[in-house]
């Protein structure tokens, strides 16, 4: 069997994704350790968006803040960042699809073989955001979808929840279905990330974050846990933060 | 043109654990061995350590330690006229990659099979006669006992440092252990770790029920610990990130906290990490292997020739590797010849969530281990009288919840809508006060005549070979015992006090999409005759004598544990078969 060169390289990439060790090592006589040679997180940067544009940031807010609205104790989708989660994940390896198995041929198949698209969570956002706006621009007299009243933004969410609004060259429902879903994990993830903003989420829920030694309580039973939660880059009392 | 290099005594392809496991045996026979690992090599400081291991996202959502499909992937269908598309990214199970493999990012859930998984057919067909089993049901036996397997449970518990409480000490039935389990030959090395509130109130009710409810076995130790190799282990912090997370503490039993720093030391072993093998190679008789050759990261190829070739990948792999070498005759399911590919199995999983008052109930639910929980093995093989009930098989059932981390245990209850402010406040007021087991219903998953591996005509890895085709579905035999045992559990779940319950049974089809476990296993299976098995009981080829396969890919069928205590012990029966036999008289420990 013959290797075509190119292509292994182009697989070799894959192999090193968010590795610190590259390449093949010969292992004698003691472990292969070198200090201080940890791989952490990339914390999102605030600023800018990175994958969308000015309109589709905007629209991503909207939805966030019907998917999690704000209430007088714990801010919405919009204000602990979820869409700039969103849109780092988009703008990074998630969003490309990087390790996945994109060789084609793309065929459709039954629901239990999974998702069979070309298309990654990036393309499919810009196509949909774009055609949630045409719809919305017909419908409600040329208003875009952040310009919709409140009660107009959950009436069209419901109606692409339950696919009696049909988007344009997208599929609305699985769309909807995706955002809810990143939406949320940017809500629950850990704050480096770009939602989660000074842990709210994990206040509202009783979560205490990134601890690792509950050696003290696992035999105190139904007591409510004291300690308020920490990320993996502290707290903010202890770091301030970018808003 | 591969570049060779000198000869081994022995060349092991994969690094997790049964080829350290096997390394460290052979090596102490004095053999020189090479392990050659496809991924990288990992460490607790500088893979997983305790500043940012706790991350939800990188680990469990992105798959941070796990293969990429784009190295390697299966292709999938449900039936065999069907077309098998590529799994493009992971769901159902999911593949382990680099040094120490599955038992990196595992659960260290530690159990024994019982002794009458080991001769299912001779047992099932005793008990209720041969027309009670589905006719295209292919079941066998292993070809070994639990006897036979006991003193190789025993040594792997040991190395682990396992904490549990038994519950047969030489056929004595012990108070507060598995009345269930096969006779053990000493108690666990360290006593069961502590059981928070959720999983304490599964025992007591339970216990309330007429069960005989005990802690599952726990390679997440409950005490410091020193194993038969002079390495130590630390107490389990119970920070509730096991399953898909490295441990920071040396509290979860791995390659690398219980064997790898002891025997990298000996001067009689290498290991090549960034190596992937892409054949075994064979002489002109196809009978003899003469070693390997495999790929680096810069794409050069290498031949690594050695007297004793030993394939310990994950099960799927070996599979596949066995294929691509075109060793063994491979499985043909509508000739029904052949065996590489014959006799593949996964778990049959469920669980049922219980939400409950939150003025009554705080379960703390994300101080935990990936092992914790308490279990009742009252349904699980044939420990139940099958008879009236149409199927066989079964399963443990328990609260063996491993956290709650936050964005996979936010739920709510049935009836809520998915987003919203009544999704917002639901998830508020149900978070510390939900029981989320996870695999908390465990059932077995027997072999199917149209269940099997083959190679894919269409889609191709990156080196441009076949990749492996995956033919499954779930048949009415496993679709009933998983109706049976949910229901099971869920009486459990609702005596503990639960207001709500969401129960999900598994049915058909099998969904490639759904996490069940990474417990997948057969196509090379163990057993008694080469014509229905690939090896023979000392996990020895049939076809290739100088050729060991070890892991869950021996499974003739899969029991309603968790299966990596049985790979292990299978590791050590083997290599004791190597030591003790075959290095005296290379050849075939059976004949035909």
């Amino acid at each position: 069997m013959r290797f075509h060169r190119r292509e292994l390289l182009a697989g070799a990439a894959y192999l090193v994704l968010g590795l610190s060790r590259a390449h093949a090592t010969i292992i004698v006589d003691h472990l292969p350790w070198t200090p201080n040679a940890g791989n952490p997180p990339e914390a999102a940067v605030p600023g800018p968006w990175h994958f969308f544009n000015v309109d589709e940031g905007r629209a991503m807010e909207a939805i966030a803040d019907c998917v999690i609205p704000p209430d007088p104790q714990t801010p919405g989708g919009k204000d602990s960042g979820c869409a700039v989660f969103i849109d780092r994940q988009l703008a990074g390896p998630y969003g490309r699809q990087d390790g996945l198995y994109v060789r084609p041929p793309f065929q459709t198949g039954t629901k239990s073989q999974g998702h069979q698209s070309e298309a990654g969570p990036a393309q499919l956002y810009r196509e949909a955001l774009a055609a949630l706006d045409r719809a919305c621009r017909s419908k409600y007299a040329g208003k875009a979808f952040t310009d919709l009243s409140a009660s107009d933004k959950d009436t069209v969410l419901k109606a692409l929840e339950n696919g009696d609004l049909q988007l344009d060259r997208a599929d609305g429902k699985a769309f909807f279905e995706q955002a809810i879903k990143d939406i949320q994990m940017g809500f629950f993830a850990d704050p480096i990330y770009g939602g989660n903003r000074d842990m709210v989420a994990w206040k509202m829920i009783g979560y205490p974050g990134a601890r690792y030694n509950y050696l003290d309580w696992v035999n105190r039973h139904n007591e409510r846990f004291p300690l308020p939660p920490v990320s993996m880059t502290g707290r903010a009392e202890w770091t301030p933060q970018a808003r | 043109m591969a570049r060779k290099l000198p000869k081994k005594d022995v060349v092991i392809i994969g690094f997790g654990w049964t080829g350290a496991i096997m390394a460290n045996e052979l090596t102490d026979e004095g053999l020189d061995v090479i392990a050659l690992e496809r991924g990288p090599w990992r460490d607790a400081p500088t893979d997983f350590p305790p500043s940012y291991m706790q991350d939800e996202l990188r680990y469990r959502v992105r798959h941070e330690l796990f293969l990429r499909p784009d190295q390697l992937t299966f292709t999938f269908r449900n039936k065999i006229d069907q077309t098998a598309l590529p799994i493009r990214s992971w769901g159902a199970f999911m593949p382990p990659n680099g040094v120490g493999g599955g038992g990196v990012h595992w659960n260290a859930e530690m159990w024994r099979f019982l002794p009458s998984d080991f001769v299912l057919k001779t047992h099932l067909t005793e008990r209720y006669g041969k027309g009670f089993l589905p006719e295209d049901m292919t079941i066998q036996d292993w070809g070994i006992t639990y006897d036979e397997l006991e003193p190789h449970y025993d040594r792997f518990e040991y190395l682990c440092g396992t904490s549990g409480t038994a519950g047969n000490l030489k056929g004595q039935i012990q108070e507060g252990g598995n009345p269930f389990e096969g006779p053990r030959s000493r108690p666990y090395p360290t006593p069961a770790q502590a059981q928070p509130f959720g999983h304490t109130l599964f025992g007591k009710a339970a216990r309330e029920l007429g069960y005989k409810p005990f802690p599952q076995p726990s390679g997440n130790l409950s005490q410091a610990y020193t194993n038969p190799l002079g390495l130590k282990m630390g107490p389990c912090t119970y920070c509730g990130f096991c399953e898909w997370f490295g441990c920071s503490n040396y509290s979860k039993a791995s390659p690398q906290t219980t064997i790898l720093p002891y025997l990298v030391r000996k001067p009689n072993f290498t290991a090549r990490d960034n190596s992937e093998v892409i054949r075994i190679n064979v002489d002109k008789s196809g009978k003899h292997a003469t070693g390997v050759t495999f790929v680096d990261t810069s794409g050069e190829e290498w031949e690594q020739p050695a007297d004793l070739v030993i394939l310990s990948a994950f099960s799927l792999f070996n599979v596949q590797l066995l294929l691509h070498s075109k060793i063994g005759e491979p499985y043909d399911p509508v000739a029904n010849t052949g065996v590489i590919g014959r006799n593949y199995t996964h778990q049959t999983i469920s669980s049922v969530n219980g939400f409950f008052d939150n003025k009554k109930f705080n379960f703390n639910p994300f101080i935990a281990s990936g092992a914790i929980g308490m279990c009742i093995d009252e349904f699980n093989g044939d420990n139940f009288d099958h008879g009236p009930l149409g199927f066989v098989g079964g399963g443990y059932v328990g609260q063996v919840q491993t956290g709650a981390r936050p964005i996979e245990s936010t739920l709510t209850p049935p009836g809520t809508p998915k987003w919203g402010a009544a999704w917002k406040s639901a998830v508020r007021d149900n978070y510390l006060s939900t029981v989320k087991p996870g695999t908390g219903v465990h059932g077995s998953f027997y072999a199917y005549r149209d269940v099997y591996l083959g190679l894919d005509p269409t889609y191709k890895d990156r080196f441009g070979r076949p990749l492996m085709q995956i033919t499954m579905d779930l048949h009415d035999n496993e679709v009933k015992q998983n109706k049976f045992l949910t229901d099971k559990f869920a009486e459990i779940i609702k005596a503990m006090g639960a207001d709500h319950l969401a129960k999900q049974y598994r049915t058909a089809p099998y969904d490639i999409t759904q996490y069940q476990t990474t417990h997948v296993n057969g196509g090379a299976v163990m057993g008694t005759d080469p014509k229905t098995s690939a090896l023979n009981r000392y996990l020895q080829s049939w076809d290739v004598p100088n050729l060991f396969v070890l892991g869950a890919s021996a499974f003739p069928q899969n029991a309603g544990y968790n299966p990596t205590l049985t790979v292990g012990a299978l590791a050590y029966w083997a290599a004791s078969a190597i030591r003790d036999k075959y290095l005296k008289n290379p050849g075939r420990l059976v004949d035909a």
